[in-house]
């Protein structure tokens, strides 16, 4: 019951309800507990069949900015472990 | 700024490098820890993250976890099933409900077993399709059987309010949402789990607010993360944990937080406090009573409430789990799923013998599906 992908509203329909995209998958969501106005590309997190709140991308945007530039910052340690060490764990992470 | 692409969120926070440069920091930073940090995952879904991409093996031996009770189907006890089967063997009557709840067992049958035998039942994907099917059957008995955590209240609280506007009057509620903080503190009351952090819901949370862990760090001495539920949600919010530990920090803070206020979607606390109040006593199943630790419909709703109307066919006996099932122990934090002797022989998700193997979200399930057999 917890799903979290965010979905893209894509249209506004009639008595409060919305379409939206989830990961190329239209639904149709009622905005019935959403207290701000909703607009064609927002994103919004969907719990069977409702909008719970909007998702704030510049926060979205930022948490990914964040996991490249760790990444990024630990390309060579990481590059230097696998070559050194057969990680037993490596083939778990292939997700 | 550049458009916000689904599939860059969706695969960002799946990324196998970016998993693993994560877990290597934590390695790191735990190398100084003094004990071992036993992490409470309080929701079933942060337990299927963690199984699914075996993020346990990724981390250091000194980081363990600790599979806690927010999984709204693992936690129904006995007798509600039986009250939902009671619901769905009376005439002309159509029972709805969310999820995995169909395959529970009760005392003695569960709804699936009841649907093979002639009942409606049916199992929605929104609450709101209630309403539909309540217009489409006028001459039938409607009833929603409803489950979930702080997350799923405000649909309940949602279809309540189309259902006064409507005036449809062929619709009745079972309630049986559940609580998250009054779950937790019986299990931290109990004394025997031994958790030193907690990984919190964010779904909860964008409903109620992250404020509803406010209270934790101070009570147990134990740092809470309210966290997302994709893999790097979590092992962020493990990252987080472990640098409270470090510069000895005891607080609450927020991962989710492209999506967790402190105070959490206000319109849907209102839309709940309008319909439902605190119940008294529900049992948890393993767990026993929790006070105050789950909502009934308010006097006033009474006229929607299966509970009241039906009472006369509902059985109030409290009914325990098989005694080979260590469901209770789990959900109590005190076990494993491969601690259990029928795990994966007599209990599988084909032939469950207990709710956290049924539910998709529970820990047994997880461990069926992902390893540790």
């Amino acid at each position: 019951m917890c799903l979290s992908i965010p979905s893209k509203v894509v249209k506004i329909d009639d008595n409060n309800m919305a379409t939206v995209d989830t990961m190329g998958i239209k639904r149709h969501v009622s905005l019935d507990l959403i207290a701000d106005e909703i607009n064609i590309g927002d994103y919004i997190l969907i719990h069977v069949g409702f909008a719970m709140n909007k998702i704030d991308e510049e926060e979205a945007l930022q948490s990914l900015e964040l996991y490249r530039e760790m990444l990024e910052a630990m390309e060579e340690e990481e590059r230097r472990q696998v070559i050194e060490s057969d990680d037993q764990c490596d083939n778990r992470t292939q997700v | 700024m550049s458009e916000l692409q689904l599939k860059d969120l969706y695969d960002g926070f799946r990324d196998p490098d970016v998993i693993k440069a994560l877990a290597k920091t934590i390695t790191d930073e735990t190398k100084n820890l003094k004990e071992t940090l036993n992490i409470m995952e309080v929701c079933g879904g942060h337990t299927h993250t963690i199984m699914k991409y075996g993020l346990k093996q990724l981390l250091p031996h000194n980081i363990d976890f600790i599979h806690g009770p927010g999984c709204p189907v693992c936690i129904m006890p006995k007798e509600r099933i039986d009250h939902a089967i009671a619901l769905a063997q009376m005439e002309d009557t159509i029972l709805l409900t969310l999820g995995d709840m169909i395959r529970v067992p009760g005392s003695k049958s569960s709804l699936a077993v009841e649907r093979a035998n002639g009942c409606d039942i049916r199992a929605l994907y929104s609450p709101l399709d209630a309403i539909k099917i309540a217009l489409e059957n006028p001459d039938k008995k409607v009833v929603f059987f409803a489950i979930g955590f702080e997350t799923t209240t405000p649909m309940t609280a949602a279809l309540l309010e189309q259902v006064e506007k409507q005036g449809i009057t062929n619709l009745y509620f079972h309630i049986n949402h559940v609580l998250v903080p009054p779950a937790v503190d019986a299990i931290m009351a109990d004394g025997q789990a031994k958790i030193n952090a907690f990984i919190g819901p964010a779904h909860v949370s964008v409903i109620s607010g992250a404020k509803i862990y406010q209270p934790l760090p101070e009570k147990y001495g134990a740092p809470v993360v309210v966290s997302g539920f994709e893999p790097i949600d979590v092992l962020q919010s493990i990252l987080m944990i472990v640098r409270q530990k470090n510069e000895e920090r005891c607080e609450m803070e927020i991962q989710y937080s492209r999506s967790v206020t402190l105070e959490g979607n206000i319109k849907a606390q209102e839309m709940i406090a309008k319909f439902m109040e605190p119940r008294k006593h529900f049992r948890w199943r393993g767990i026993g009573d929790i006070p105050d630790s789950a909502l009934e419909l308010r006097e006033e709703y009474a006229a929607y409430d299966a509970e009241k109307i039906f009472a006369d066919i509902l059985p109030t006996e409290p009914i325990d789990d098989h005694k080979l099932c260590i469901c209770g122990t789990i959900l109590k934090g005190l076990a494993k799923p491969n601690n259990c002797q029928v795990f994966g022989t007599a209990c599988t998700p084909n032939n469950p013998m207990g709710s956290c193997m049924v539910s998709a979200e529970g820990a047994c399930n997880a461990y069926y599906r992902y390893g540790e057999i």
